[in-house]
């Protein structure tokens, strides 16, 4: 009865640690991202942290992922994702997009 | 230069086009010119606010506020176009008939009045305070571009206004008789492309599931960021890759607009007989 408990118990924890999103960083400075390619696991649900260090405000938008979100100067902003397929999403730092280094792609697989 | 000419215009064009729209749909309305240009004036101030006050926005409710502000101010547009569209549902053919007869404005719709100031307040402020901070960050990184920016910024805004402009004499070429059917088209089509847009927001703050994300992808057809892709979006809410939620929400919310001005307007014909 006690194991049986101790199953029920772990699975739970178990779910629950599955479910909760696992945490990615993006940084942009000088209007520029870093890394300009970042790898994502297919399938899980996914917390990508947007950290602007410069003073004046980005844009983080990807029209392939529906995303789009502004961050003020010296802020980090929360961009949440997925379960996401396979697959090359780009993304732009909007107010800069015109720039190679404010494009990026996350790759999924 | 040009990248701020195309900045602005993408963010000023959808508050230019439901200017427009709102425009014409209010033909009638008696002293709308000072409601519009009031709505115009306090979204513009309210970007400002807005665009200050974002990094206190953005750090409520887990991160979530940008997302939740946005969706509020899209709800109450939502609202206020459909009560706009089941008003004139019941009052269309009569304000058609009163414009054909004198060509004079008529002094009824009060509440029409804080439709058309609501409406184009939050427009321009939704559209406004993205595009002040994007100023706000040029004119503070210190580039000596910022002389290049601005008059980018202003042909945008040009851009903008003209295609808005042309969209309305267009209009105005409709028969009076069919007038307002037309423009009730097009505000019902702006109402479902804001629900569409809260949609997609409330997928971002993971409040909803996207149901397909992205359901489907044209932009190989029709890319969203072109002129015509910007003009589309801005007119019928037309995305290049919309997450499922979006695209059953913007029929749900269609289906139910039309079918409340079916209701109402079908309501609404005895009293012509009087």
């Amino acid at each position: 009865m006690k194991s049986l408990l101790a199953v029920a118990v772990l699975s739970l924890a178990a779910t629950h640690a599955v479910a909760a999103a696992d945490e990615f960083t993006l940084t942009i400075k000088d209007h520029a991202f870093s890394p300009r390619e970042l790898k994502l696991p297919a399938g899980k649900k996914i917390k990508l942290l947007v950290v602007n260090q410069d003073a004046t405000p980005a844009e983080f938008e990807s029209k392939p992922l529906g995303r789009e979100k502004v961050i003020p100067g010296k802020s980090t902003g929360i961009v949440s994702l997925g379960p996401l397929k396979a697959g090359r999403y780009e993304f732009v730092e909007e107010y800069h997009e015109t720039e190679a280094a404010a494009q990026g792609s996350i790759v999924v697989e | 230069m040009f990248s701020a000419a195309i900045i602005v215009f993408r963010e000023s064009l959808e508050a230019f086009l439901i200017i427009s729209i709102m425009v014409a749909a209010t033909r009638g309305i008696s002293h709308r010119g000072k409601w519009i240009a009031g709505g115009v004036l306090l979204g513009l101030l309210g970007s400002a606010v807005v665009a200050n006050g974002m990094e206190r926005i953005s750090s409520v409710a887990d991160g979530m506020g940008q997302e939740l502000f946005n969706v509020a101010i899209l709800i109450i547009a939502v609202a206020m176009l459909a009560w706009h569209n089941i008003w004139m549902a019941s009052h269309g053919r009569e304000l058609a008939l009163q414009i054909k007869n004198t060509a004079r404005e008529v002094t009824d719709g009060g509440k029409e009045r804080s439709v058309i100031l609501v409406v184009i307040a939050l427009a321009v402020l939704r559209e406004g305070s993205e595009t002040v901070l994007f100023l706000y960050g040029v004119a503070n990184s210190g580039d000596n571009g910022l002389r290049d920016t601005l008059l980018g910024g202003a042909m945008g805004l040009g851009f903008g206004a003209v295609i808005a402009g042309l969209l309305y004499l267009g209009l105005l070429r409709i028969p009076v008789s069919r007038f307002f059917a037309a423009t009730g088209v097009l505000v019902l089509l702006l109402a479902s492309s804001m629900a569409s847009q809260a949609a997609r927001l409330l997928v971002q703050a993971d409040l909803l599931p996207s149901l397909g994300a992205p359901l489907w992808d044209s932009s190989a057809m029709l890319d969203q960021r072109t002129v015509l892709g910007t003009i589309l979006h801005g007119l019928v809410g037309y995305e290049s890759q919309p997450a499922g939620m979006q695209v059953l929400t913007y029929v749900v919310v269609l289906l139910t607009i039309a079918t409340a001005m079916r209701w109402v307007s079908g309501r609404a014909k005895p009293d012509l007989r009087k």
